[in-house]
């Protein structure tokens, strides 16, 4: 598509502003944006960056507290800014839609989602109470839902995460606007589904000859999917080009710094930092695995009653053989590895494969169904997790939770969420003493001293992150299990947070169990990686072997699934 | 490791980093959210009035609330006798001042029974789950099972005819609210990131519950316990209005009310009307005082 198309959407000096308790907050500054008939634009940007708040200036669904204080929206001819509500409404859904974040969170959870489709095509008379079934069946086939009869009747919790979106898709696209935006649509699915769903939406729009906004954080999966990027950082745009130029030559510093940090092929995690950086001491070199075994897990399994089955009526009214699947659910199916000292295993799966429960087991958070784990010669796994708190073992294995906030204690200060741990086992006494430790402790994972009596909530995501992980290694463990300490990070903020974590492990000399379902990340960390599947290992070795001559189908599937950049 | 302390800039940080903390931030917030809603100021100064109005009453009142004159009984409210007098010729405005601190003392005492009773089982259901969680419900369905003023009408006739006992009953009554929602809210937070955070800091659960879950729901505890302060007002003024609990002449809002009731009839409408209309602003105040208070201590607001 070039500039020759006409134009769909027309955004000129878009400034909005939110107005806040310290005042008025601009969110966009002077933002131009135009999308062509058949476009595909990505707006890329870090979180805070004004990427979302543009699109829904768009669409006029700012909340109260914001309001467009400059410029000219301009869709199909028609003045949005000034548009009436009336009108505006007219616009949303019939000819600009919008696919949100969460999946789940856009569907009403009590209605079936054929219902919620027919809801949508009755409300923009699309069809009439008579064909409305047929007309939502359709729709859902479209989005290469299999068997599309059965799906109408299901509701939305019945439906894996990749499903609903499919469904989200189907309600965006059921009246066939001009405009579709997506805003972060793939986020929190796995990366084959997020494939699939990319695919999805890139085919049907261009199918129909409609224009896509996509907005993401992942200028990977913008560029693989857009004909043009806008890059945003702090309300403004810093660059708009082609998606082959803006790789090829990014001429923004922002640019660079955004794709130097996103994690890729033939880059180490040096040189995710950005050029004006002092390059650390230690090269990230990755430790040959020769120490002692620290942690040797054997036959471990996890079962769970398989939900619906055990019931005492469904047990009562059930005719033989019924339910023919066993009563129990193995979420993790006799698995069996080991980490040495100093040594970084990934342990990589997409959601349900049980690597979360994997680690949980292995962190004596949750009791095995049976196995063994072997933590430094002792048998852990015999240890109930409830009496685990307690023991002097609980200071040697640590852990680095997935979202930095949901971990911290939203009442407790930094200072005292790094104490927590130093207090309960540390044996160290006396305000002063903990105060120090806890400042030493800031220091080594380059968090300031005065932000300690922060709250979580007056902390960024880098800062909260940092804050787990002092907590993680204030007691000196000597394995950490990262459960992907790096999700909800941007990844500018990513890559510093990997390489903190890099230098701590070797001047701590920990050893890491990194959970991930991104294995760009886990190439970048780990000596060795454990695909899971199904609560199985589906393949085990040096993280370059596998990820370069991966030996199984699913490997060679999860990594033809990530983006890549054209190049 | 100061290379890792020059890590810093690199982060886009949306916060601004150098923010010294404030002194007074809580008054300054307080303002704020009166600011935002003045709905809550108001109800925060008829708050005062009535705390005023517990603590000194007796000291403040212009008669004395028991002292009986004939000569200048069922007076119409005059410049005299503000709120009028009654058929013993008592000062009404002095009688509604003093039973004040009766009320709120009921209210207050009550609230806090359940909130230690409700609060910490409904939180160790809501928490532990499985046999205390059954326990725990299956009481409160039971005291939910009766119609709750009923119930406490036959704690106080049951227990005696005392203060003590109308406390008691207010707080078995509104026993299952409290336990609800503590344990609706803690069961939420059990599989928190920070939970789990503290079982690795080598925490008990019982130490869990109590400082991590615990904190963490006292803003919506709060706002019910403002709520239930009302009611509980009402549920006091309700049982001595039928004659349970405090009797005569001892000045409470109930007992004016029904002594005022007969009066109406013959056109001597201040005698019920001012206590009763105490009794309706105070239950509002505190239902307004709960909306306020819970933005003055949420966390999230509090930036």
């Amino acid at each position: 598509m070039t500039e020759s198309t006409s134009t769909l959407l027309d955004v000129k000096d878009l400034t909005v502003e939110f107005a806040t308790r310290r005042g008025i907050v601009r969110a966009v500054q002077n933002v131009d944006l135009t999308v062509g008939k058949g476009e595909t634009v990505g707006i890329v940007g870090e979180s805070g960056s004004g990427k979302s708040v543009t699109s829904y200036a768009v669409m006029r669904i700012l909340d109260r507290a914001g309001r467009i204080a400059d410029g000219a929206i301009t869709f199909s001819g028609i003045d949005v800014r000034n548009a009436s509500e009336s009108e505006v409404r007219d616009l949303r859904g019939r000819e600009i839609s919008m696919v949100f974040q969460n999946p789940r969170a856009a569907l009403n959870p009590i209605r079936k989602v054929g219902h919620q489709i027919e809801d949508v095509l009755l409300e923009h008379l699309q069809a009439s109470p008579q064909d409305a079934k047929v007309k939502a069946i359709e729709a859902l086939q479209k989005v290469r839902i299999a068997r599309p009869d059965e799906r109408y009747h299901a509701y939305p919790f019945e439906l894996s995460g990749g499903m609903c979106q499919r469904v989200v898709i189907a309600l965006a696209l059921a009246c066939r606007p001009q405009l579709l935006i997506a805003d972060e649509p793939t986020t929190g699915l796995d990366v084959t589904t997020q494939k699939a769903v990319m695919d999805l939406i890139v085919e049907l729009t261009r199918e129909n000859g409609m224009s896509t906004i996509l907005i993401t954080h992942d200028l990977g999966l913008a560029s693989a999917y857009c004909d043009r990027v806008v890059v945003m950082e702090k309300g403004k745009v810093v660059e708009t080009a082609k998606s082959a130029q803006i790789f090829k030559s990014p001429q923004h510093a922002y640019t660079r710094k955004l794709m130097r940090s996103t994690p890729r092929i033939g880059a180490n995690l040096r040189d995710l930092l950005p050029e004006d950086m002092p390059v650390p001491l230690t090269p990230a070199k990755k430790t040959a695995g020769g120490g002692a075994s620290l942690l040797s897990v054997s036959n471990l399994v996890k079962e769970y009653p398989r939900q619906g089955v055990g019931g005492t009526l469904a047990t009562l009214f059930r005719r033989k053989n019924e339910f023919p699947q066993s009563e129990v659910f193995r979420a993790v199916d006799g698995i069996s590895f080991e980490i040495k000292r100093g040594e970084s295993v990934g342990l990589v799966g997409e959601s349900g494969c049980g690597k979360s429960t994997t680690s949980m087991m292995v962190m004596r958070l949750l009791d095995a169904t049976s196995g063994h784990i072997t933590f430094d010669g002792e048998d852990i796994a015999a240890i109930p997790a409830k009496s685990f708190a307690g023991l002097p073992l609980r200071k040697r294995i640590q852990m680095v939770f997935q979202d930095p906030t949901d971990s911290l204690n939203p009442r407790f200060t930094a200072a005292r969420a790094i104490a927590d741990p130093i207090y309960r086992l540390g044996g160290l006494r006396g305000r002063d003493a903990v105060r120090a430790r806890c400042e030493e402790l800031a220091r080594q994972v380059g968090l300031p001293v005065e932000l300690l009596d922060r709250f979580p909530h007056q902390l960024s995501g880098g800062q909260k992150a940092r804050v787990g992980i002092a907590r993680a290694i204030a007691l000196k463990p000597e394995l950490v299990i990262l459960d992907e300490p790096t999700a909800a990070l941007d990844v500018s903020v990513q890559a510093v947070v990997l390489n903190l974590l890099e230098d701590l492990k070797h001047s701590l000399g920990m050893s890491y169990l990194f959970v991930s379902h991104d294995l760009n990340v886990v190439r970048l960390l780990c000596d060795r990686v454990i695909v899971m599947r199904a609560g199985k290992i589906v393949e085990e070795g040096e993280t370059e072997a596998v990820l370069s001559a991966p030996k199984t189908d699913y490997t060679r599937e999860l990594l033809a699934a990530i983006p890549h950049p054209p190049l | 490791m100061n290379k890792l302390a020059q890590v810093e800039p690199v982060e886009a940080t949306p916060v601004p980093v150098s923010k010294p903390a404030r002194q007074g931030s809580l008054f300054s917030h307080a303002r704020y959210v009166i600011g935002e809603n003045p709905v809550t100021g108001i109800a925060f100064g008829m708050f005062v009035i009535i705390a005023a109005c517990a603590i000194f009453g007796p000291l403040i009142a212009p008669y004395d609330p028991l002292a009986s004159n004939t000569a200048s009984a069922l007076q119409a409210p005059s410049a005299k006798h503000w709120f009028g007098t009654d058929q013993l010729g008592r000062d009404i405005l002095s009688r509604v001042m003093v039973a004040a601190r009766l009320d709120l003392g009921i209210a207050i005492f009550s609230v806090a029974l359940v909130f230690v009773m409700g609060g910490l089982s409904g939180v160790a259901a809501g928490f532990f789950g499985g046999w205390t969680d059954r326990i725990v419900g299956r009481i409160a369905d039971t005291i939910m099972a009766f119609p709750l003023f009923v119930l406490a009408m036959g704690i106080v006739a049951a227990l005696g005819n005392t203060v003590t006992n109308i406390v008691i009953a207010t707080a078995i009554i509104n026993f299952p609210l409290y336990a609800r929602v503590a344990r609706a809210e803690a069961n939420v937070r059990r599989d928190a990131g920070f939970v789990q955070a503290a079982r690795l800091s080598g925490n008990s659960d019982v130490r869990i519950v109590l400082t991590q879950v615990l904190p963490n729901i006292m803003p919506i505890m709060v706002v019910q316990m403002s709520l239930t302060m009302g009611y509980a007002i009402l549920n006091a003024a309700g049982l001595s209005f039928i004659g349970l609990g405090v009797r005569p002449p001892t000045p409470e809002w109930g007992i004016m009310v029904a002594e005022g009731a007969g009066f109406i009839v013959s056109g001597e409408w201040w005698i019920a009307l001012f206590p009763g209309a105490a009794l309706m602003l105070s239950v509002f105040c505190f239902n307004l005082l709960g909306d306020g208070l819970r933005d003055i201590v949420d966390p999230q607001r509090r930036t």
